[in-house]
């Protein structure tokens, strides 16, 4: 590169949005090239970035997923036995009473992974303290959140198996007809994707033993917060459609 | 320091912290699971190296098929009807998916956004490299297809149900059409963990003072086909699942009451065109994925080798994101004949002819920039005017269509084979080749042969044109598409001779790849070496070294204070000014 002295006057610079020479152009990016390295809260609005862009294909996914119930609901079919079109739509009966348990399970564990949040903030608010000698903060004997909620997050699921059972039991399978495929889509897709944020969870659970920094362990719980809270969300939904929209 | 031969700099370029992951040592973390973008976007460019030519190889193999259907083959012996459906079911799966979508914005994009906005790596560099791998086991996935009983599938790219919903349908759509959907269900998945890498560094990651209006347009296309995707993938792969439920489990979503040789199958009350919805939801968006990180390098190259700022930056700009806006709105265009209302017909007619005016915007502005531009014709030049000159071409096509009355006649002829091949098969092809010869000296540190690149470019032009212009003629005297067999009707069998014209294009064509391709190679060990700004261009890849140290930079962060192409400022020093050159000129 030449070097820019004496030739170049400084005039009237439009240095852009930066604004003008006298100090260094603001606003520039996220993070001011600072790469992943840099403050806690930076790291913390990039894992939330990222986790709100990774939610919009799964609620795509979703979207899609109700479309096609809502028109296949009103598709009429070609009925051989009457030679005319007919619909053939026939509404599943759900357990409703056992899936209104699983709801309130997941509500509960979006609760205490709240709670788990809140901890782990408290802890790292307070470990500058805890490292003076002497100081004792009481007795801090809290419920282990995290572990909590994916006990509840295995007990949904348990929930969501003996909802299947019981459709089973009542003649719906997969196949039996286009309302219980819907249910077993909806129902199944969403379990998916839960097991998925309870690896989170695990992973969450076990990283102060593989020697995670607190820091680390904060932003991945809180990406899993609202990742589970997303869930709770997609789930009543999901619950609320096949429910009224029957 | 560094700074400090810069006069006025000494507010930029200040030493700051180097990249958080320090250089990995050991050939496994530096080559194979590499967690540095630049490895990881050479990857993606070799694979879809390969898939290209394993695409080319499939549609010669059609080409010879359909002047020579009674030729035996070696190994393959003579092509059967089925066969050839077979062919251009992973032809098109192949070059839309493992090309289309890979080089452009896995290969390049990975490499170039991060340093043109001058980050060290992408947002989440494991991501990053899950994403590669991922995208590798769904090419491995597909390829296997070809290997299993019954061989590849035969419903076309677009895999329309009830064909590619039932077992018993053809040969092919056994294991192997479960393959295919499985290998696009990870495609899916790969695809979705790269847009959101790139979305995530595009908004968060981008260096002091680069604004988003001062983002290359390349960075622009990145980005909005990043969007694209996120929002597209999800759709097809709720496809995807429905289609392997009906095929597997029995599920009617797609397949009503029908009988396959004389057996009733047990679906009833499905729905063909859902499938066709929720494909085509995602198959537009798709092509738009495929051609916008074209349009980027275009407008990089063209500006940069016309010696003037791209015309109406901002207009491309809201081009860009009003084609992608549109591209999702306008789906139904590939379904004017599935017997929809005409209402809903003249609606998605209106958007897709809508979607024309961004398109030409950009197309003018190019042409903008050319007008009055010192040009330099060097080869990247060459294959950049030469996707301007493709992209009309297959553009001017797509009104044509876009009427559901002239949709009419044409449609599933090869009227939209010739469209869509001169816009995805040669213009995209085209924004890679001028990536390629673009971007070599940088990422390799070599030039290429620019008379190899020559010989390349104008016999790849001429030969492009030859194979899909006539396309146009052929589908206008309703010749259809994916006919095997040509000899047995009458007004079919007089287009053959056009047919073997193509044909013998397509060799032509073809066989000048291999000069690419010994270029490519040859240049990467023999090539004289480059400097780190061979095509004395402004954006922030010229402005580190050659080839790039792991962290981009050499651990100083560069400070921004300049638009993207400016070329030839009045009262500027040289023709260009560099991104990270002081604000001291008169500029955007």
């Amino acid at each position: 590169m030449s070097t820019l002295s004496s030739t170049i006057t400084i005039g009237k610079p439009h240095a852009g949005r930066g604004g003008d020479d006298v100090r260094p152009p603001s606003g520039g990016g996220g993070d001011d090239g600072r790469g992943n390295a840099g403050d806690y809260s930076r790291r913390l609005r990039r894992a939330r970035l990222g986790i709100v862009v990774a939610i919009t294909p799964i609620v795509m996914l979703f979207v899609s997923f109700t479309s096609a119930y809502i028109v296949r609901q009103g598709l009429p079919t070609y009925d051989e036995a009457t030679t005319s079109y007919v619909r053939d739509w026939l509404a599943v009966s759900l357990p409703s009473g056992l899936l209104m348990i699983n709801t309130v399970l997941l509500v509960l564990s979006s609760i205490t992974i709240e709670l788990a949040r809140r901890q782990l903030n408290r802890q790292a608010a307070l470990a500058p303290i805890q490292t003076i000698p002497g100081v004792s903060l009481g007795n801090e004997r809290t419920l282990p959140w995290l572990n909590v909620t994916a006990v509840l997050g295995i007990g949904f699921l348990a929930g969501q198996f003996l909802a299947w059972r019981t459709l089973g039991d009542r003649g719906f399978f997969v196949a039996t007809s286009p309302s219980s495929s819907f249910v077993y889509l909806l129902t199944a897709s969403h379990a998916v994707h839960l097991a998925g944020g309870l690896l989170a969870l695990a992973y969450a659970v076990v990283a102060p033993f593989l020697g995670k920094t607190l820091e680390f362990r904060r932003i991945l719980v809180d990406v899993t917060v609202w990742y589970w809270h997303f869930m709770a969300v997609l789930w009543i939904y999901i619950f609320a459609l096949l429910e009224l929209a029957r | 320091m560094a700074g400090g031969e810069r006069g006025g700099e000494t507010i930029a370029m200040v030493a700051q912290d180097a990249h958080a992951h320090s250089a990995p040592q050991g050939f496994i973390r530096k080559y194979i699971f590499s967690l540095d973008h630049k490895v990881i976007g050479i990857q993606y460019y070799f694979l879809a190296l390969a898939a290209v030519f394993v695409g080319m190889f499939l549609s010669l193999l059609m080409r010879i098929h359909l002047v020579w259907p009674g030729v035996n083959l070696p190994i393959m012996g003579e092509i059967k009807p089925e066969t050839y459906l077979s062919l251009l079911t992973m032809h098109g799966t192949i070059m839309v998916f493992f090309v289309l979508t890979t080089a452009p914005q896995g290969g390049f994009g990975n490499y170039f956004l991060p340093i043109q906005i001058g980050a060290p790596d992408m947002a989440f560099p494991v991501l990053n490299m899950l994403s590669f791998w991922t995208t590798f086991v769904a090419f491995v996935v597909m390829i296997a297809a070809f290997f299993v009983t019954g061989g590849a599938p035969l419903h076309g790219w677009t895999g329309y149900a009830p064909l590619s919903a039932l077992q018993s349908a053809g040969p092919g759509e056994q294991l192997g059409a479960d393959l295919w959907i499985a290998s696009i269900a990870i495609f899916c998945l790969a695809s979705l963990m790269g847009a959101l890498n790139f979305i995530t560094t595009t908004l968060d990651l981008r260096a002091k003072g680069m604004t988003m209006m001062r983002m290359p347009l390349t960075v622009w296309s990145w980005f909005i086909t990043a969007i694209l995707g996120l929002l597209a993938f999800g759709v097809l792969l709720s496809a995807g699942i429905l289609l392997l439920l009906d095929r597997n489990l029995g599920t009617s979503f797609y397949v009503p009451l029908v009988v396959v040789n004389g057996q009733v199958m047990g679906h009833k009350g499905g729905s063909p065109i859902l499938w066709q919805h929720l494909f085509w939801f995602f198959g537009h968006p798709e092509v738009y994925i495929a051609i916008l990180p074209g349009m980027g390098v275009a407008s990089q190259i063209l500006s940069t080798f016309s010696r003037k700022p791209i015309f109406g930056y901002r207009a491309m700009v809201y081009a860009i994101m009003a084609i992608g806006i549109l591209g999702f709105m306008v789906w139904g265009h590939h379904m004017f004949m599935s017997g929809m209302s005409p209402y809903s017909a003249f609606a998605f007619s209106l958007m897709t002819m809508a979607i024309g005016v961004p398109s030409a915007i950009k197309t003018f502005n190019w042409l903008g920039t050319l007008h009055g531009g010192r040009i330099r014709f060097a080869t990247p030049m060459l294959f950049a005017i030469g996707f301007v000159s493709l992209f009309v071409s297959g553009g001017l096509s797509g009104p044509f269509l876009a009427q559901p009355v002239l949709d009419i006649p044409l449609h599933d002829t090869y009227f939209v084979v010739g469209h869509f091949h001169l816009i995805m098969g040669v213009a995209a092809i085209f924004g890679i080749f001028a990536a390629t010869y673009y971007w070599f000296p940088k990422m390799f540190g070599r030039m290429m042969s620019e008379s190899m690149g020559r010989i390349h470019f104008w016999i790849t032009f001429i030969g492009t044109y030859a194979i899909f212009m006539p396309m146009h003629y052929l589908g206008l005297a309703g010749h259809p598409r994916r006919y095997s067999q040509l000899t047995e009707l009458a007004y079919l069998h007089d287009l053959i001779p056009l047919q073997k014209f193509m044909t013998y294009a397509a060799f032509f064509t073809i066989g000048v790849q291999l000069v690419f391709l010994f270029n490519l190679f040859w240049s990467m060990f023999k090539g004289p070496k480059a400097s780190d700004n061979p095509w004395e261009a402004t954006t922030l890849e010229w402005t580190t070294a050659t080839p790039p140290p792991h962290d981009n930079f050499g651990g100083k962060t560069p400070v921004v204070h300049h638009g993207p192409y400016e070329y030839s400022v009045p009262g500027a020093p040289r023709d260009y000014t560099m991104q990270t050159d002081p604000a001291t000129v008169a500029t955007h």
